[in-house]
């Protein structure tokens, strides 16, 4: 399955004005890996997701997503996509069980699958206690959980996460990474922005961007051996050295 | 059915508000209970100065009949024109009233005679409306004159008399006039700005991310906004019905089913407003002032204070394009002269366009896509 590229950039590129988000991007992703995407705040990391989301237009380049084209296709692509936003974006004024019931609603579940499939989530997570909090109430490690589970409840092919572990504590943080491995489990593949070094040692291959730009693409282990360090944060300090825009 | 779960999602959002339940409630009960009493359009208690140069039976009969009307408080019996001009300068009076001399001799031998009235018009509606009460008493007055007074067969003038006759509102009751205005008031405020600030509240709390992300189709997502908001338009008129009814004895001489139907689509419209102004905004603020804008142009416009004929050509024009003057139009013609469906045509194709047309311009001006 390791050739099937389930998602291909070719020079993707955003600018907003004088500015170059996004500088002629191009990276593949193999169907069912676990892809982290590093690199400093303020690097693109984010814009670069968005777009393949269909979120927003690319200014040049190509990019496929699940086999759709984000040019033409971008609502195909969202039938496939799950996406967890750096910012928490589900209703705070909803319920837990009324937040899974909206989203798998709209993509296209049937009340019964919906509440059948929501118990067994909850259960899991061990949330069924939560059902009917409303999630404002939650706390943030909670929260990130949840956002997550209803991500990959309507079973995308691809999940996006934009630094999901962001302000979460270091057991919540073990957990989520224990929820990530269950999907990617299940053959969704996963994209996910990180901060933490220790993070990128979990992910199958890792890219780092520096000002917009790719320097890095492998696993975990090469690239500490191309850089001839111990570890990823040492890889990541010496391209992130380089860096003309800072956070 | 995406629709189901996204209508759901918009009422549970509504309910759970600590404040838009008590709005859509309190605040129409509000209005229509207080604000009749207020926005009174009937003039009382005009100063009136009388200037008598006569003081013959018939100018004191006059006299007495204008005082006895109950609209004019007599301020002064001036000597004079000047005299009369200073009252009015000081604001003791609000009309001045000359009877000539000759004016009981004129009267009886000519069987016709002139009086003047000045009103200072500084305050146009209380000097206009004033002005046009006096003209009547004084009709009257010349009525009941030569119904009393046999003149001789070759004295006798035939006189044409002007009756006028306020039809569909007999007695000029400015409530018959302003309660269904405020409906429409309601209606505008209620429906217009809450859509403005659903989705750009969205934007700016970031749940409309979550959204977009999905296959939400455009048209859908639009649809699901419009509905709660033309719901609850709905209750608000159903509301208001009740106090006018139960308050003011208001009910239409018309159908409440005609009302029902141009309220349907004016709310769809006006809603349909608001939320092309909420996908065009980036914050709640930016929103709320852009509505302001349109909302006060649009009532000005709207023939709700000041009748359309009295504006100027180029506005007469620009009113066309409101909305708010064809629902106005309904909602006058329905409760004070009874139309039905067919005799407002012209509204209802009217309205029934600017509905398709913002709610289609909604829909298009939505991004999901930055």
């Amino acid at each position: 399955m390791l050739t099937d590229k389930i998602i291909v950039a070719e020079n993707l590129t955003k600018k907003f004005g004088d500015f170059t988000a996004v500088d002629n991007v191009s990276f593949t992703v193999n169907r069912g890996e676990i892809f982290g995407f590093l690199g400093a705040n303020g690097a693109g990391k984010t814009t670069a997701m968005r777009m393949l989301c269909g979120l927003s237009k690319p200014t040049s380049g190509k990019g496929w997503v699940a086999g759709f084209d984000i040019w033409k296709q971008s609502e195909k692509v969202k039938k496939n996509i799950g996406y967890m936003s750096q910012k928490f974006s589900l209703y705070k004024d909803l319920k837990v069980w009324e937040n899974i019931r909206l989203f798998a609603g709209i993509y296209g579940m049937k009340d019964k699958e919906i509440a059948v499939k929501a118990d067994e989530m909850l259960n899991r997570l061990e949330f069924i206690n939560e059902r009917n909090t409303l999630v404002k109430q939650l706390p943030l490690g909670w929260k990130q959980k949840l956002a997550f589970s209803i991500a990959i409840f309507h079973e995308p092919q691809i999940v996006f996460l934009d630094e999901p572990t962001g302000g979460v504590d270091p057991t919540t943080r073990r957990q989520f990474w224990e929820l990530i491995y269950h999907a990617s489990g299940q053959g969704i593949t996963v994209f996910v922005t990180t901060h933490y070094m220790d993070e990128a040692e979990y992910c199958n291959r890792v890219s780092i961007m520096v000002d917009g730009r790719i320097d890095a693409l492998d696993t975990p282990a090469k690239l500490k051996q191309q850089f001839g360090v111990l570890n990823m944060d040492e890889v990541f300090q010496q391209l992130a050295r380089h860096a003309k825009r800072s956070g | 059915m995406v629709l189901k779960y996204l209508i759901e999602k918009e009422f549970k959002q509504i309910r759970r508000n600590s404040f838009l339940p008590r709005l859509i409630l309190i605040f129409p009960c509000l209005i229509m209970l207080v604000a009749p009493w207020i926005v009174n359009l009937e003039v009382k208690d005009i100063g009136l100065n009388v200037i008598d140069h006569d003081h013959s039976t018939y100018s004191g009969k006059l006299i007495q009949k204008i005082g006895s009307s109950g609209y004019f408080r007599i301020t002064d019996l001036s000597g004079s024109y000047a005299e009369a001009m200073q009252s009015i300068q000081s604001n003791e009076s609000d009309i001045i009233l000359e009877i000539k001399l000759g004016f009981e001799s004129d009267l009886l031998k000519e069987g016709s005679t002139q009086v003047l009235i000045a009103a200072n018009a500084v305050n146009g509606t209380k000097g206009g409306l004033g002005s046009n009460y006096l003209a009547q008493i004084i009709n009257e007055y010349s009525t009941e004159i030569r119904e009393n007074f046999q003149p001789l067969p070759n004295t006798a003038i035939p006189v044409i008399d002007v009756v006028p006759q306020n039809r569909f509102n007999p007695h000029l009751d400015y409530k018959v006039f302003i309660v269904p205005a405020q409906m429409v008031l309601l209606l505008t405020i209620l429906c217009g700005f809450l859509p403005a600030l659903n989705i750009v509240g969205e934007k700016e709390t970031g749940t409309i991310e979550q959204i977009n992300v999905t296959p939400v189709v455009k048209f859908t997502f639009i649809i699901a906004k419009l509905i709660p908001y033309w719901i609850i338009g709905f209750v608000v008129l159903s509301l208001c019905f009740v106090i006018a009814a139960l308050v003011y004895g208001i009910v239409p001489t018309g159908s409440l089913l005609t009302v029902y139907l141009f309220a349907g689509l004016f709310v769809l419209s006006y809603s349909g407003i608001g939320l092309v102004v909420s996908n065009y905004s980036g914050t709640m603020q930016q929103a709320m002032f852009v509505m302001f804008f349109f909302t006060i142009i649009l009532i000005l416009m709207s023939g709700m204070f000041t009748p359309v004929n009295n504006m100027p050509q180029w506005a007469q024009i620009v009113t066309i394009f409101n909305p708010l003057k064809y629902f106005i139009q309904v909602m006058h013609l329905v409760y004070l002269k009874g139309s039905g469906v067919w005799a407002l045509c012209s509204q209802f194709i009217a309205l029934l366009g600017f509905a398709v047309f913002f709610n289609t311009w909604a829909i298009l001006s939505y991004r999901k896509k930055a």
